[in-house]
């Protein structure tokens, strides 16, 4: 099976994140990239899948030269091989053209299946899947809580807000997957070493066939109007239980007429 | 005046609240028409001529709900080339969001995710969303240059406030296709329903976390809950751990709620499980470090241990509710 994973690096969520002054955008050269966490879940789920009926999984990134610290990361956990999709011209992409260069891409290398995490933390719109789904015209199967397939057909557990839908496909179709679906691998000193050696192409957007007039800031289909930090919560009102905090946070609850 | 397509959540002909909300922000830029994909227009009529929809499109074919988004977004682009709407309001839901990436593929346009907060722009050139980022720590005002604008706004967005509609029932005049039915949901196995309300759209949530201690305890933050009538989220620590189930996770991988009222309850305030709340209007913390950050977003905080403070404070609401 051609398993393709999806993988975005983002930046660390435990780090500050700001908008430039100058463009609204991330300011990604100031903080640590790592890999989009739920992308981590996506190449495990890959990686098991293949394990158990072979094939191989090919990692897909778009982004900075930086990325390809995110794509090693992924070979060392045992992918196969990668390919990044770099080009200056991609930056300040939006969610519409990113689908556009990630589909061409996908349509060029082939698939039998592509798994990404089902929202990236810095963008958080998880509207990815739906769009590659849409521009590939595969189905998509979303919220996956569990994946099973045996080559031909595939059903997941879908997640809902009360308990899961089982939703079933014929392959080729792409998943996106939740944090519960599995236990993702720590790269093993092996899974390192090996990484340096596989093979990672590297495409611009002519290689890819890949209108720049497409994407980038300039065709991008939003823009931000304007941006300010959040304004600091006024203080509140800090009490110690004395054997009557729970009565107190119920006055304040009645004061709010939430009681 | 331009239509404004309101994509209608619902469950059973009954009209769910966020929908309420987005008709409500929808009467800023035109007339509302919602559209409403499966059975029971007929029954969530009256709610939506209530709240101000000049129409409703139907698209009720057999069978219609067994597929995820690729048929509503059929829907929706269809509606979008006959009537030309100033914009397109679904709710920021796994599924709104899904049918909102698909439609923006098909109609070309740009889509603006987890909106906040959705208003007119001052020059007149159509809606401006407000989405809260990084976490909550950065506010955005963005618009859409190209296309229809799509716009996903989260539950809890707006106050819905009732206006009198037509609520015209109009066929909405399409069969989604073959390819639209490519991912097929087979079963649907509900584990827990409950009473309760869900997550994202619940007034009040009451969370706990690590220092709930285990799976048996969490059964104080659902009293705690039911005697506020709100909906019992988890974090990560608590989700991780498998004492409460992981769709009731709130926070960066998790579900993002703004409720009137958040309680935290046990939660350290990690910035990943801030980014999942801290939009919300009043915020109440019981914890038993008096430095753990999540005081910083209270507006009531106690500092003591949750299993003196939550039963005492189950009581005593009870008490107040009987006299
Ligand atoms: C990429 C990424 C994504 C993440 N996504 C999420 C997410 O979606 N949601 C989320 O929640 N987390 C998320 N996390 C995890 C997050 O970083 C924290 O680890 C997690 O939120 C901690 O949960 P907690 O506050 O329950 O536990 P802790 O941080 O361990 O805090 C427990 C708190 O309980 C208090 N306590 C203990 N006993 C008592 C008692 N008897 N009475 C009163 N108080 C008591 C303690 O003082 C402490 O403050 C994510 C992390 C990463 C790296
Ligand atoms: N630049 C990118 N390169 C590769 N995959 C991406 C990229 N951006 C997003 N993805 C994938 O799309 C998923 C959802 O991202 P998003 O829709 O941005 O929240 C991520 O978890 C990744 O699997």
């Amino acid at each position: 099976m051609n398993i393709v994973v999806c993988v975005k690096q983002v930046p660390d969520t435990w780090a500050e994140r700001t908008l430039r002054a100058e463009d609204s955008r991330l300011d990604r050269a100031s903080v640590d990239g790592v890999i989009n966490e739920l992308d981590e879940y996506a190449i495990e789920e890959g990686l098991r899948l293949a394990e158990a009926h072979g094939g191989e999984v090919t990692v897909l990134s778009m982004g900075p030269e930086k990325a390809s610290e995110s794509i090693r990361k992924a070979l060392s956990m045992g992918a196969d091989k990668a390919v990044h999709l770099v080009d200056d011209q991609l930056a300040g992409s939006d969610a519409l053209a990113t689908s556009l260069a990630l589909a061409t891409v996908l349509g060029r290398i082939g698939f039998d299946l592509v798994i990404l995490g089902s929202e990236s933390t810095d963008a958080r719109t998880g509207v990815l899947a739906a769009m590659l789904a849409e521009r590939l015209g595969v189905p998509q199967l979303s919220l996956a809580s569990k994946v099973e397939t045996d080559g031909t057909a595939i059903t997941i557990h879908r997640q809902t807000d009360y308990g899961y839908d089982r939703v079933e496909a014929a392959l080729p179709a792409l998943v996106s997957v939740v944090e519960k679906i599995n236990e993702p691998r720590y790269p093993s000193f092996k899974g390192i070493m090996a990484a340096k050696k596989k093979p990672v192409e590297t495409l611009s957007l002519a290689d890819a066939g890949v209108d720049p007039g497409q994407v980038g800031l300039g065709a991008a289909a939003t823009e931000v109007v304007s941006f300010a930090k959040r304004p600091p919560r006024q203080a509140g009102t800090i009490v110690k239980d004395e054997g009557d905090g729970g009565v107190k946070a119920a006055e304040f609850l009645a004061a709010q007429k939430f009681i | 005046m331009a239509e404004i397509l309101v994509l209608a959540e619902h469950s059973g002909g009954t009209v769910k609240k966020v929908t309420l909300e987005l008709l409500t922000l929808a009467r800023q830029f035109g007339e509302p028409a919602v559209v409403w994909v499966g059975d029971g227009a007929q029954e969530g009529r009256e709610r939506l001529a209530e709240f101000g929809a000049a129409k409703v499109y139907v698209a009720d074919s057999a069978g219609i709900g067994d597929y995820v988004a690729a048929p509503v977004a059929e829907v929706l682009a269809s509606l979008v080339s006959r009537v030309s709407p100033a914009a397109v309001l679904v709710a920021a839901t796994p599924e709104g969001k899904e049918v909102a990436g698909r439609l923006a593929v098909k109609t070309g346009s740009g889509v603006l995710t987890d909106a906040v907060g959705l208003a007119p722009a001052q020059d007149g050139s159509g809606p401006v969303a407000e989405q809260s980022i990084f976490g909550g720590a950065i506010i955005v005002r963005s618009r859409v240059r190209s296309g229809t604008p799509i716009v996903a706004v989260r539950p809890n967005s707006a106050a819905p406030e009732p206006a009198q509609g037509a609520a015209a029932l109009e066929p909405a005049g399409v069969e989604p296709g073959e390819a639209a039915k490519a991912a097929r949901i087979a079963e649907r196995v509900v584990a827990e329903r409950g009473e309760r309300p869900e997550l994202t759209e619940a007034s009040i949530v009451v969370s706990g976390g690590r220092g709930v201690g285990n799976a048996d305890n969490f059964a104080l933050i659902e009293k705690l809950a039911d005697s506020l009538g709100a909906a019992v989220g988890a974090s990560r620590a608590a989700t991780d751990a498998g004492w409460y189930p992981h769709q009731f996770q709130v926070g960066q991988t998790g579900k993002t709620v703004s409720p009137q009222l958040y309680m935290a309850v046990g939660i350290s305030g990690a910035i990943q499980h801030r980014a999942g709340m801290q939009t919300s209007k009043t915020i109440m913390v019981v914890n038993k470090d008096p430095e753990a950050p999540i005081f910083e977003l209270a507006d009531f905080g106690v500092v003591g241990d949750l299993f003196a403070v939550v039963p005492q404070l189950t009581d005593e609401i009870a008490r107040r509710k009987e006299s």
